[in-house]
């Protein structure tokens, strides 16, 4: 998928207009993985405005926000930095054809410990 | 039938671009009554009105039509040139070919066929237009100013010094408003109470000014010219006209611990209180809610301690009624409230201040005589961090903050970070901002000198959160530039909260029928060329009440304002529009839809007698237009079940041939 593509399908998936972000730096003030992001949330919202979403897509960044959202609640203009992370880890993890398991590897995986919420999850992140 | 000539005007490219004029003026020549019609390039101007004279006179016209842009832009012109021509200004109709037509559409066909019956339906109204001629109205030469604050007062005085006479309406106890609170002004660094106090003065002192302080408009009736406005004068349980201010009474109030509303809470005031030193009037005032002897009858010590006997518990709250020519609005702004901003801990904490809380910190008639004293604890502060746009620029949420920029924050936030490096070099100080905003004269190079003069910390970048922790405030924030995240201890933060109209502005607005955005802001006439005006014939707007401002702006709308007034006072009698209601009383039955709908209070009722065709008399209730009154907005004329109700220049018949001859 070509840049283009991607950006288009990071806003359908968020729901997101990066175009209303007036730079101010909330999120990234009040963002508590700051320290641990290598991209911090005004990045995100930056660079998929201007389209570079394959440093995103590559970036452990992706998997250090915690989503709790402080970013959307007190962001000024109603960006919400975190639907973007989310909808690019989506992207990422969802890639058709990159299943990481099948239903047949999945009763092999299974232990009495395991909640069944996270079986269900683990097919619907995977399967698409 | 008239003999009408139709004016088709190119107005350069913008309608000959899209509409073909020349077919425009040949189709109209065939249209019942018209007998001229031509097109020329600029009819507005000195030629293209000669030639619509000479057309009037040549061809002997009763009426024409002008093909051109909107009847807002141009139709006064072009009624001033048919009535030079010698015909009756109400018989020229104008045909919005520009705005409705040529702007709007691409095609030079579809746009020529439209305006083509733009100009049908102006032929067939023009066909059915009847001379009108305006009725006067006489002024009464007064004028009402609501709001005693900086807007009010420059207001004033300037309509005071013109010759006219004068009433400001202030709520508070004293006039002065936001700038009486302030330190210092950016960016010259006047101290605000130096140039404000003598202005406050001046207008007690103005033979021409009358202060209703302690006061509200309770209801506005009228128009231009003739406004009959209800003040309602507060108790404030002290004879103005013999209180000398002397303070006595102050001193010995044993109620001592009511929040100061001058210092914004942060010290107490007594029950009984003069606002701050040099109040205008300079005369106490009882808190009603805080008396003890207007409470539950016990106390009266403010009675036997006053040597003048100025102090009456039995003052009630009195109506004063009032004619004026002319009203101005300068009901002023508000720092919105810091409740929805958890994130700051503005409620956790008392050394998280707003800005005007911090200019009272540092005025020396403030709570700490003018030292920076954090609130909390009587302590010196060593780290200052200062958040723009605290509010401001906020399109997420309207419950939180507002979507514009409050215009004043930038300098006024300089301006504190400047003062505290200069007063106190060992504080460091913080400024957090989105963009810095400087527009003005020595503006830009006032924040500069914070900068580089002064040493003041400005990084692009906002705070994120604020946690109070044992006497320090942990400020999280993001530098941009540097691309990091910043963790602050700070001593005090200091908050630039947006600022919002004062909550008396809506109310008001609906009592002078004067219209207003969403921010609550009054609207302007024209936003460039009519800014002190609103649409409402007769008012003014001076002041933050229009939308953010200054002090230097704001003197200079006040002065624009005042100068609108002196025009319209200085007029004997104003002409009026004739363009207003009429009711047919042979069919009006009397059924008050119309009395109900009306806006202006133009319409009353009488029982009147009729003669009928049997030679009986018969007594009937019908509608009666006060032409002065009425606006023409034409309510009543759609909201009359009989059909009686009509507008002059806009008839039903009139209308419906104009309809007829679209739909033909």
């Amino acid at each position: 998928m070509n840049n283009k593509n991607l950006r288009e399908e990071v806003l359908r998936i968020s729901g997101v207009n990066p175009k209303k972000c007036m730079r101010c730096g909330k999120c990234s003030a009040t963002c508590p993985a700051y320290d641990e992001m290598e991209y911090h949330p005004h990045q995100f919202v930056y660079m998929v405005e201007s389209g570079d979403i394959s440093s995103l897509l590559d970036s452990e960044s992706l998997y250090r926000c915690l989503s709790c959202f402080a970013c959307i609640d007190r962001c000024p203009r109603n960006v919400e930095p975190a639907k973007l992370v989310e909808a690019i880890r989506l992207s990422k993890i969802r890639k058709q054809g990159a299943n990481h398991m099948t239903a047949n590897d999945v009763p092999a995986l299974l232990d009495e410990d395991m909640p069944q919420q996270a079986i269900v999850s683990a097919f619907r992140k995977y399967s698409k | 039938m008239q003999r009408i000539g139709v004016f088709v005007c190119w107005c350069g490219s913008n309608i000959a671009g899209t509409v073909d004029v020349k077919a425009v003026a040949e189709a109209l020549k065939n249209e019942p009554g018209v007998v001229f019609s031509t097109n020329y390039q600029y009819m507005c101007s000195q030629a293209g009105q000669d030639m619509i004279k000479a057309a009037i006179a040549g061809h002997k016209l009763g009426g024409i039509v002008v093909c051109s842009c909107s009847p807002r832009m141009h139709e006064a012109t072009f009624r001033k040139t048919a009535s030079q021509a010698g015909i009756n200004p109400y018989m020229v109709e104008i045909a919005n070919i520009r705005e409705q037509c040529s702007w709007v559409h691409k095609d030079m066909a579809t746009g020529t066929e439209k305006a083509i019956i733009l100009g049908k339906a102006a032929v067939a109204k023009v066909n059915l237009n009847t001379p009108l001629t305006p009725g006067e109205s006489p002024v009464t030469k007064r004028a009402l100013v609501i709001g005693g604050g900086i807007a009010g007062i420059q207001t004033a005085l300037d309509i005071a010094d013109a010759g006219f006479p004068v009433d400001i309406v202030e709520t508070k106890p004293t006039i002065g408003g936001k700038m009486a609170q302030l330190d210092k002004t950016f960016p010259t660094l006047d101290c605000a109470a130096c140039i404000l106090t003598p202005k406050m003065v001046e207008v007690a002192q103005h033979e021409n000014i009358r202060i209703f302080s302690y006061s509200e408009v309770s209801e506005i009736k009228g128009f231009v010219g003739n406004f009959d406005v209800t003040i309602k004068r507060k108790a404030r349980y002290v004879k103005e006209d013999i209180c000398t201010g002397c303070g006595a009474c102050v001193e010995k109030c044993p109620m001592k611990k009511i929040p100061n509303e001058f210092n914004l809470g942060m010290d107490n005031r007594s029950a009984v209180y003069i606002p701050f030193a040099q109040a205008v009037p300079k005369v106490a005032t009882i808190d009603p809610n805080a008396c003890n002897m207007l409470k539950n009858g016990r106390c009266g010590i403010c009675a036997k301690v006053c040597t003048a006997g100025a102090i009456d518990y039995t003052q009630k709250d009195e109506y004063i009624e009032e004619k004026y020519g002319a009203i101005v609005a300068a009901t002023g702004f508000n720092p919105i409230s810091m409740d929805k901003f958890d994130e700051f801990a503005y409620s956790q904490s008392k050394d998280v201040i707003t800005s005007l809380e911090f200019e009272r910190l540092t005025n020396a008639a403030g709570p700490t005589a003018g030292k920076l004293l954090r609130p909390s604890d009587g302590k010196h502060p060593h780290t200052i961090v200062f958040v723009q746009c605290v509010g401001s620029r906020c399109s997420a949420c309207t419950e939180k903050g507002k979507e514009y920029c409050s215009k004043i924050c930038c300098m006024y936030t300089a301006k504190h970070a400047m003062l505290t490096r200069d007063k106190y070099p060992d504080t460091e100080v913080y400024v957090f901002y989105i963009d810095v905003r400087t527009p003005g004269k020595n503006f830009d190079e006032f924040y500069r000198r914070a900068v580089e003069e002064y040493g003041v910390n400005y990084i692009k970048g906002m705070v994120g959160k604020v946690t109070p922790e044992g006497s320090k405030l942990k400020v999280q924030a993001s530098d941009l530039i540097a691309n990091k995240q910043l963790h602050i201890d700070a001593d005090l933060v200091v908050l630039a909260a947006a600022i919002e109209p004062d909550k008396s502005a809506r109310p008001l607005a609906t009592m002078l029928t004067a219209s207003m955005d969403t921010n609550d802001f009054f609207t302007e006439a024209h936003p460039k060329l009519r800014p002190v005006e609103s649409p409402t014939a007769g008012v003014f707007l001076s002041g933050t009440c229009q939308g953010p401002k200054d002090i230097p702006e704001t003197v200079s709308q006040a002065g624009a304002a005042a100068s609108k007034v002196i025009g319209l006072l200085a007029k004997d009698k104003l002409t009026g529009n004739p363009c207003i209601a009429k009711s047919d009383e042979w069919m009006c039955n009397g059924c008050s839809s119309c009395g109900k709908v009306c806006a202006y209070g133009a319409i009353t009722y009488e029982e009147k007698e009729f003669r009928l065709p049997d030679r009986t008399t018969k007594i009937r209730r019908v509608a009666s237009v006060n032409p002065a009154v009425c606006q023409g907005c034409g309510a009543c004329t759609v909201t009359c079940p009989s059909g009686a109700m009509d507008l002059n220049g806009f008839t039903t018949t009139q209308i419906m041939a104009e309809v007829d001859a679209i739909c033909k």
